[in-house]
């Protein structure tokens, strides 16, 4: 069963992929076994796919680095549940069609190690017998999201989620 | 109902009046793309199956790793060239620049305009009165296939600076403190539009890039200074680029630039803002002055001022990189480099150099560094343990001749 991954508050993207580890620096294929290298050098090699990560406030300031969130995601990462977001790191994670759910009051409850289930499409957290539901991102996002990110959006309809909709 | 300086330049830019909360598209004037994400965003490009749609509104620097520190970079670089060769985009190659300076330098950024950035710090193009964002490489892709982004029009943070600069106080001493005040994600998702008054209007270019570059680092999608002063000197200003008086904002701080006092961001948070004072006589091993904040030719004069006649101290190494060849030109042929040279600080090419602790000064565990850049995450710099202590060039270079973290006022009296 997937597993809760806690962080604290103000994660920032050299905490999440420290930049002497980016992919022009190691190489493509290495890139994401430095995820956390430095905060907590146990993550990369003991995470496993469908695990989430729970995070604090201002989670992922800092580089616009995408491939921060890329090395999640080519670990298996597909969901983060955060207190708040930094403003890049929402958008690299919703490109990346990675589901950021923001949820202070069940960050709070989640502790490190617990097994719990995501239900994506509805945003229902189950830990046991307990279950926690959490408020999806704005529709303009889930829009992109269920084309599987932005970029395949924009491939299929050559324009932005709601452009030329607007009055 | 008034419109902030974002709502006015997306507005402009949509063709309608917007305000906050409001997603806009709009077209952009300028993508910058620097080298380490480049491998990304040609990849995301080609999933989108597309090309540049207007080659002439690329830019490609490489300034992150540059030169190339091994085959891994050498390669990616290499490839930039040639794509850029291939579509007609601009490269500015090693030795050129940092991205935001390079642009400014090129008049790529202008004032009422709209760039965007695959580097967080393009919130610096605000300086001059642009909008400037960072963003990832698939929204720098998708700008660059459509010559559009999609935006949320931001609320508004305003930020007064009212008054004259205190002698030995410096625009990122100002800088600092706002971030002080507005904490680390103070304004996240946000505009942080700068008003200077009272005196304030006289900080030049420089000091206003400086400003605007430090305020992503309380979460800003832009920040933009209200032009003035010399801005309206160097450019041709849009009539409408200025807030309307009515102006609806979220959050209004002010800062009297009159009694600030030299600030030190103090190891790992950007937000935690102190005194020089209260953390005077750490001891110091390496000493860097540089990046998109604090690397222009002003900075580099406050540097040799302070180290004029005097000698970095004995086991304390000074790394000088200069933020454009045109700003290492203009300090070499004014003499600001020998004075910097002949205290025994050193040269690199210019670029981002150590910043993010890739090459050219990466830091051994427990080392400090007092750093003008813009950063002092646990483990940016090299080791996960070293220490990094942000500062304005006059500390740095104090603090290089003394060993320990000071100001140039405390170095005449010791050293008298």
């Amino acid at each position: 069963m997937p597993r809760v991954w806690k962080f604290g508050d103000a994660i920032n993207t050299d905490d999440i992929l420290p930049g002497k580890y980016a992919p022009f620096m190691v190489g493509e294929d290495k890139f994401h076994t430095y995820a956390f290298a430095h905060l907590r050098p146990d993550f990369a090699s003991n995470y496993q796919p469908g695990d989430i990560l729970v995070c604090g406030k201002n989670t992922g300031l800092g580089s616009s680095r995408e491939y921060a969130p890329e090395a999640l995601r080519k670990l298996g990462l597909q969901a983060i549940i955060a207190k708040s977001y930094a403003r890049i790191f929402y958008r690299n994670l919703v490109n990346l069609g990675i589901m950021p759910f923001e949820a202070p009051e069940v960050v709070e409850v989640l502790q490190d190690g617990d097994e719990v289930e995501l239900d994506f499409e509805r945003g229902l957290l189950r830990r046991g017998a307990e279950t926690f539901q959490l408020r999806p991102p704005p529709a303009f996002l889930l829009e992109a999201l269920k084309e599987g990110s932005i970029l395949e959006y924009y491939r299929k309809y050559g324009r932005f989620p709601g452009e030329g909709l607007e009055g | 109902m008034g419109l902030t300086l974002a709502e006015k330049i997306l507005s402009r830019r949509a063709g309608r009046p917007v305000e906050a909360g409001e997603l806009v598209v709009v077209e952009v004037d300028q993508v910058m793309v620097v080298d380490s994400i480049a491998g990304s965003f040609f990849k995301r490009l080609e999933q989108l199956g597309a090309a540049p749609r207007f080659p002439e509104k690329i830019a490609i620097v490489i300034d992150h790793v540059a030169p190339a520190a091994n085959v891994e970079v050498a390669k990616a670089q290499q490839e930039i060239r040639a794509w850029g060769n291939r579509y007609g985009c601009r490269v500015f190659d090693v030795g050129r620049g940092i991205c935001h300076q390079v642009l400014v330098e090129e008049g790529l950024a202008l004032p009422g305009g709209i760039v965007l950035g695959s580097d967080s710090h393009s919130t610096t193009y605000g300086g001059i009165g642009c909008f400037g964002s960072g963003m990832g490489a698939t929204d720098i892709a998708l700008a660059a296939a459509s010559g559009r982004t999609w935006l949320r029009v931001p609320e508004t943070v305003k930020v007064t600076f009212r008054g004259q600069l205190a002698p030995g106080v410096t625009a990122k001493d100002a800088a600092l403190e706002m971030i002080r005040v507005l904490t680390a994600d103070g304004a996240t998702y946000m505009s942080i539009e700068i008003h200077l008054i009272d005196g304030a209007e006289a900080l030049s270019r420089s000091q206003r890039l400086t400003l605007a570059n430090l305020t992503v680092e309380a979460g800003a999608k832009c920040g933009l200074v209200v032009p003035s002063g010399e801005i309206l000197e160097l450019y041709e200003v849009p009539d409408w680029l200025y807030p309307d008086p009515d102006a609806v904002y979220a959050k209004e701080v002010e800062i009297d630039l009159s009694r600030l006092t030299p600030r030190v961001s103090v190891p790992f948070y950007v937000d935690n803002v102190e005194e020089v004072a209260k953390v005077k006589g750490k001891k110091v091993d390496q000493v860097f002055v540089g990046t998109c904040t604090n690397g222009r030719l002003d900075d580099l004069h406050q540097v040799a001022e302070v180290l004029k006649g005097r000698k970095v101290a004995p086991g304390v190494r000074m790394l000088v990189i200069p933020a454009s060849s045109q700003v290492l030109e203009a300090a070499t042929r004014d003499g600001t480099l020998l004075t910097i040279l002949q205290a025994g600080a050193t040269l690199g090419t210019p670029g981002c150099g150590p910043c993010m602790g890739r090459h050219q000064g990466v830091l051994a565990p427990g080392e400090v560094c007092v750093s003008t850049s813009n950063r002092n995450f646990r483990g940016r710099m090299g080791a996960a343990d070293a220490e990094i202590y942000l500062a304005s060039p006059r500390v740095a270079a104090a603090s290089a001749v003394a060993g320990y973290i000071t100001t140039p006022e405390e170095l005449e009296v010791s050293h008298a």
